[in-house]
């Protein structure tokens, strides 16, 4: 039987928005791929220079729909160093708190659709529950459950409210004990397992060669996690553990649900130290200047990977130019490679334990 | 295409303190004359500017001596009087970033692909192309990525006006009114 090409997309359940994976197939077997992007493009880095520095905050919120906080905290950062502010220390605290909450609620997500994307209907139930608990907690922050508008350059838009803290820590330990649950639903589910394991493999040396990042590169066992490797804000005083996938065998589906999974736990933990250790009270925000000139940029580790935004500025009150790097645009590069040899069927499995984001991909 | 160089068996994941400016020494002693200027930004973040002709040669050094196996992004600027093109190359080993602005004239706007090096570059080359406009010679399919085939312009240059001011129509303009 002669090779053909599949489109899977745009319009299809497993996209998660809006772009087309095109898969040439030899029977039920993918011989090629190719990811083709660009339905979403809004054109963020022309329209955002004509607004100025501050405004492009809300915007930068609506790069990635489900983690906007870690990415309008990557501009602030980023325009926070050409303009040189210091963010002062409790606002550098706050800023990882609501980034961790952030990375919670976006994992949460992503194992909403990832369990669908298995057949496993349960698992977008219990994670929707779960991420109602932390969509509460950045609304008591910010205001909103969606688009949040809540980092600033130099600080944040505004303190916790009071006994913050203590909600924080109910809800986390309410969360910790639902995860054991979690737990025996994916990792004890034979089908599951079947499903992931040894599907979608990336070799260490072709996921650094391609780009990958995040959660991803990590699955390959390569011990990479930009909040220890190059710290922002305060990290560097947080004591965690980067998820590293510890087995012989990494690179597949199943290591890279382990490692978001894991990361979920990790994250708590990081929310609760954090309070133990920001001073209670002070300034969360310092006052910047409307005009910048020259050229800074910033690199974190956001939910999918590393998020860079180089910012250049002519002296006027506006970005000259702004280039957004996105993690998921650099791994969508890469899945080729996790396609090939599999399945027609398996596709949905491994592009689902990427987790895609179309909104910040296509920019 | 080149072979991805093998990993080195577990980073250690922490930064390694006064990195940038061995660096900058490494990267001064070698390119010395060519360099445009070079400086350390803040730790480990290195900048340098050279000019196009000499942008294999660097990446190259950096790859292969000095382990940046990471390609970060590609960054295209318009300058109306040149382009430059910026490249954010990332070390795992050490937490160390340095930053490449290579230098291309407004009227040639052709640069050398840096795939043969890293494979990440493959994206954001094309990118890169399509919003600006930027030719990446030998790379090995410079399409347009993010906006459609048919596409006439390249809308990041400057010259690609986009309306500042009001950008809705207002009830009385509708009517006929100022």
């Amino acid at each position: 039987m002669p090779e053909f090409w599949v489109n899977m997309g745009p319009q299809h359940p497993m996209t998660h928005g809006l772009w087309n994976m095109r898969v040439k197939v030899d029977g039920e077997t993918i011989t090629d791929a190719e990811p083709e992007i660009g339905y979403l493009h809004r054109g963020y880095e022309k329209i955002m220079e004509v607004r100025e520095f501050e405004k492009n905050v809300v915007l930068t919120d609506r790069l990635c729909y489900v983690s906007s906080i870690t990415w309008s905290h990557v501009y602030c950062l980023a325009v926070g160093r050409m303009m040189g502010v210091e963010v002062p220390e409790r606002g550098q605290w706050l800023r990882v708190v609501s980034l961790e909450l952030q990375r919670v609620a976006s994992h949460l997500m992503w194992l909403a659709s990832y369990g669908p994307d298995l057949g496993l209907l349960t698992g977008l139930l219990w994670a929707l529950r779960e991420r109602e608990l932390f969509l509460d907690l950045i609304q008591l922050m910010s205001g909103m459950r969606m688009n949040q508008n809540y980092p600033r350059i130099g600080g944040v838009r505004n303190d916790v409210p009071e006994n913050f803290d203590a909600m924080c820590r109910r809800s986390i330990e309410h969360f910790l004990g639902k995860l054991k649950g979690y737990e025996k639903l994916f990792h004890e589910s034979k089908i599951f397992l079947m499903r992931t394991q040894g599907v979608g493999k990336i070799s260490a040396a072709n996921a650094i060669d391609w780009g990958v990042t995040g959660p991803n590169l990590r699955a390959c066992g390569l011990n990479v996690d930009l909040r220890r490797l190059d710290p922002y804000e305060t990290y560097e005083e947080v004591d965690f553990e980067p998820q590293v996938w510890r087995g012989a065998d990494g690179g597949d589906s199943y290591a890279r649900f382990v490692c978001r999974f894991n990361e979920l736990r990790e994250s708590c933990g990081i929310i609760l130290q954090a309070f133990e250790k920001m001073p209670k009270t002070g300034a969360y925000r310092t006052k910047a200047p409307r005009r910048a000139e020259g050229e800074g940029f910033a690199r974190t580790e956001d939910s999918r990977g590393e998020a860079l935004f180089y910012v250049v500025g002519d002296g006027d009150d506006r970005p000259y130019r702004v280039k957004i790097r996105s993690p998921v645009f650099s791994t969508m590069a890469a899945t080729p490679i996790l396609l090939r040899g599999n399945k027609l069927a398996d596709v949905v499995a491994i592009l689902g334990s990427v987790d895609v984001c179309v909104g910040e991909m296509d920019k | 295409m080149s072979a991805a160089t093998a990993p080195t068996a577990g980073y250690a994941n922490r930064p390694v303190a006064g990195i940038e400016e061995e660096i900058y020494a490494q990267l001064v002693a070698r390119f010395k004359d060519r360099l445009a200027w070079a400086r350390v930004v803040r730790p480990r973040v290195v900048a340098i500017a050279i000019d196009r002709a000499h942008l294999i040669e660097v990446c190259t050094y950096l790859k292969e001596a000095l382990a940046f196996e990471h390609l970060s992004c590609i960054t295209a600027i318009d300058w109306k009087d040149h382009f430059e093109s910026v490249y954010h190359v990332s070390n795992w080993h050490n937490g160390c970033i340095v930053q490449v602005t290579a230098r291309i004239p407004y009227d040639d706007p052709r640069i050398a692909s840096v795939v043969p090096l890293w494979h990440a570059a493959d994206y954001h080359e094309r990118e890169a192309w399509d919003l600006m406009g930027i030719v990446y010679d030998g790379h090995p399919k410079l399409e347009r990525i993010l906006l459609p085939k048919d596409f006439q312009f390249h809308p990041l240059r400057k010259d690609f006006a986009q309306e500042v001011d009001r950008q809705y129509i207002s009830r009385r303009k509708l009517k006929g009114g100022k």
